[in-house]
């Protein structure tokens, strides 16, 4: 059992990073061979940067569109992001002091974070126009963020699961050394659906935290007139 | 009120956000290209045979081109938060007309055969084969966006539905299926220099009669120049401005402001139209063409400066665009932005306090302004962000007495499509512009209602038409949209130019 899981979790670890991988290579290779930010935007590279902090950190598109979705997806993200690095401690050894400081804090987000999938499951579900556009993969998604945050806090308030093991098996499975792993149901659930999730991320819709980098309409600079923007497939036209 | 074939959406406080209905539009496409204009454009003239396999490797090829293509197509979460920004889903209910639903037309069919997900498991995300009807469906929703980029601004990844209909036309266009409006005015654009056809003597006439009028209201001598080597300024300039009301007086400012500010300048016969349709279709390659037309007249008539009349599409190919696909323009001026819009020029010589208004000869109107998409969503004027707003406004309020914005919500970067952009503007599709024109026309009820507004001034030929067809329908009146540039031309006071009070003194001393 532990064996096939730490197989696994290194399989599932390479399809995450490769698929990754060539996604990003692939935007990263296609040209954008015209201007097209939406404006007004910044005209300068270090705007930009900016431009692109706001949006992955607050959200801003999302806030001036609908309250309640970047409610809900805020509180989803902000909490997810809180609870990954609160994971980080079944990683290292010692664990570094940040990581330590913010353990307390990772329980609220946990349950931050399943509110604000909830939000946005029932907007899915209750809203037309919402539900128009869903397709089972989409509510999918959201049930296994929900059953990965529930089966998490179950392991913290109902059914103890023996975390120092858990913190062995995953620390020796970084040295390749095979260890045990509780066999409990909610961590089996919980592991189970974080390799569902590693392995499919690069092949869904999760392909947003790439994109949002490559996006056209958000990471370039507003300079048309000042600087020519050719693509080699447009300079080929000129010759 | 005008006549319609079908039901025009009544007036209301503020425009809700409707339940959805599915398939209301699915009965609109417009009018199909004829064969010559296909073909004119580089295009197959009739559907081909081998369309599917066509279709799928043009998907294939445009997204190994466009960067924003393939992103697009990956990156969206279903989240939601573009469905109820696009004018046309508020006015028709259509759940295809909202963004994302019109993004997944195209999104359906690469899952189907581009992803590994769509290719295994097609009901689990939403994956369709591609069909006869799947183009036709094509057909119809990527001509009921207007290529606005309203949705844009909202979408957390910054998704833009009108690179996805770009790309859409694009690939209809190279199976030979073409939508009759754009690809005939392209054709002709190749052939006669303009949208409209109008041949050089035409144009010619129609300047020296504007000659004619200006002398006669002013008693000075505004040139409008055709075709004059060694100008300093080239205008390129919708060709609707040449003939059309309220068109026409935009261009007559335009005049009156460059004789002011004592510059020669030219238009030219074979750049006489300032719009692209080419962005319309998605087509780099017929962009490419209509914009090296400018260029060439540029070099041709040996000007220091290029500088663009009144309108959106032809000012985001203009000003994104025209250096990428048709500079360096290294052959003019340095000192001056290349392509320069008469806005900015207007407002320098304002800033510079070389112009005399007379403000009160717009005493009749109190004015709001339009944003038009593609100069606030995909344009800038002058250095800062947001100039697209403030200079157009600010020459606004240098000729007007009487100035109100409109909902907040509803201008700037927010602002609501006239309806009929992005190839839109003919009349085998006005059921969806009139529809679509439901937000804009709410917004500006509420100021005429609520601040006695009369008259909506745009900087944009395609808004300008829409809307002197769009306000009857409104129970509004089409003279009721005006050229920012026609205001100029009622308040500037020409040097030696004949005014009111020297014919009241005139009268004194007699
Ligand atoms: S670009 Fe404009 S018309 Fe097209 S889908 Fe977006 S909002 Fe609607
Ligand atoms: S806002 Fe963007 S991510 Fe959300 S549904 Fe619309 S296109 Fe998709």
């Amino acid at each position: 059992m532990s064996t096939v899981y730490a197989l696994l979790f290194i399989v599932a670890t390479v399809v995450l990073v490769v698929g990754l991988a060539r996604k990003i290579v692939q935007y990263a290779k296609t040209p954008a061979p015209l201007k097209i930010p939406t404006t007004p935007a910044p005209v300068t590279q270090s705007g930009v940067v900016m431009r692109m902090f706001r949006e992955v950190v607050f959200f801003e598109s999302l806030f001036k569109s609908t309250k309640w979705t970047w409610i809900f997806g805020w509180l989803f993200h902000m909490a997810l992001f809180v609870v990954l690095l609160r994971h980080l401690r079944y990683f290292m050894d010692p664990v570094w002091l940040p990581i330590q400081l913010i353990q307390p804090i990772g329980v609220y987000a946990g349950f931050a974070m399943l509110i604000g999938l909830a939000g946005l499951l029932a907007r899915r579900i209750f809203v037309d126009r919402v539900r128009y556009i869903s397709a089972p993969s989409d509510y999918l998604w959201l049930l296994v963020l929900l059953f990965i945050g529930i089966s998490g806090l179950m392991m913290k308030f109902v059914a103890h699961t023996d975390i120092v093991m858990v913190k062995q098996f995953f620390t020796g499975l970084m040295g390749f050394s095979i260890g045990t792993l509780p066999i409990d149901l909610p961590l089996i659930i919980h592991l189970s659906l974080v390799l569902v999730l590693m392995i499919l991320f690069p092949f869904s819709k999760l392909l947003h935290v790439p994109g949002i980098f490559f996006s056209p309409t958000r990471n370039q600079v507003d300079n048309p007139r000042e600087k020519r923007h050719l693509a080699d497939w447009a300079k080929a036209m000129e010759e | 009120m005008a006549k319609a074939e079908f039901d025009v959406p009544e007036l209301q406080e503020y425009v809700e956000v409707p339940e959805l209905v599915e398939g209301t539009m699915a009965h609109l496409s417009p009018f199909v290209a004829k064969p010559d204009h296909n073909t004119a454009l580089g295009f197959p003239g009739e559907l081909v045979d081998d369309w599917h396999d066509k279709v799928l490797d043009k998907l294939d090829d445009l997204r190994s081109r466009y960067r924003s293509l393939q992103v697009y197509l990956d990156a969206c979460v279903k989240c939601g938060a573009c469905t109820d920004k696009c004018h046309y889903y508020l006015s028709t209910k259509d759940p295809k007309n909202m963004p994302v639903g019109r993004q997944d037309l195209l999104r359906k069919v690469y899952r189907r055969y581009n992803t590994f997900a769509g290719k295994y498991f097609p009901w689990l995300v939403g994956a369709k084969d591609l069909t006869r009807e799947t183009l036709d469906e094509w057909y119809s929703y990527y001509h009921q966006c207007s290529q606005c980029r309203r949705c844009s601004v909202f979408c957390p990844y910054g998704i833009d539905t009108a690179e996805i209909s770009m790309a859409a036309r694009e690939i209809l266009d190279s199976v030979g299926y073409g939508q009759k409006y754009c690809n005939e005015i392209i054709a002709k654009v190749h052939d006669k220099g303009n949208n409209l056809g109008l041949p050089g003597p035409a144009i010619l006439d129609t300047l020296e009669g504007l000659e004619e009028d200006v002398f006669d209201e002013t008693g000075v001598e505004v040139k409008y120049p055709l075709d004059v080597k060694g100008a300093e300024i080239l205008l390129v300039t919708p060709s609707a401005d040449f003939f059309a009301e309220p068109h026409v007086d935009g261009l007559i400012g335009y005049g009156k402001v460059f004789h002011e500010a004592g510059v020669s300048w030219t238009l030219s016969t074979t750049a006489s139209e300032a719009g692209n349709f080419g962005m319309f279709i998605g087509s780099y390659e017929n962009m490419r063409r209509v914009a090296l037309r400018i260029r060439q007249a540029a070099l041709e008539l040996g000007v220091k400066r290029i500088v663009f009349g009144e309108c959106g599409h032809a000012w985001r190919v203009a000003y994104s665009f025209l250096n990428t696909l048709a500079g360096p323009f290294d052959f003019l001026d340095p000192r001056y932005p290349v392509p320069q819009h008469i806005c900015e020029f207007t407002y320098d010589l304002i800033q510079q306090g070389k112009l005399k208004f007379d403000k009160s000869a717009n005493d009749d109107m109190t004015l709001t302004f339009h944003d038009s998409c593609n100069v606030a969503r995909a344009t800038r004027m002058g250095d800062k962000p947001g100039g697209q707003f403030d200079i157009p406004r600010a020459v606004i309020k240098a000729v007007c007495n009487n100035y109100v914005d409109m909902d907040h919500e509803t201008i700037g970067e927010k602002t609501f499509c006239c309806g009929g952009g992005g190839g839109l503007l003919t009349d085998d599709l006005m059921e969806v512009r009139v529809k679509g024109a439901l937000p804009r026309m709410t917004a500006l009820q509420n100021v005429i209602k609520d601040e006695g507004v009369t008259h909506m001034a745009a900087i944009c030929a395609i808004c300008k038409s829409q809307f002197t067809k769009v306000l009857p329908y409104y129970g509004m009146d089409m003279d009721q949209i005006v050229s920012v540039h026609q205001l100029v031309s009622n308040a500037i006071i020409l040097t030696g130019q004949k005014t009111d009070e020297d014919e009241t003194d005139a009268d004194d001393d007699a």
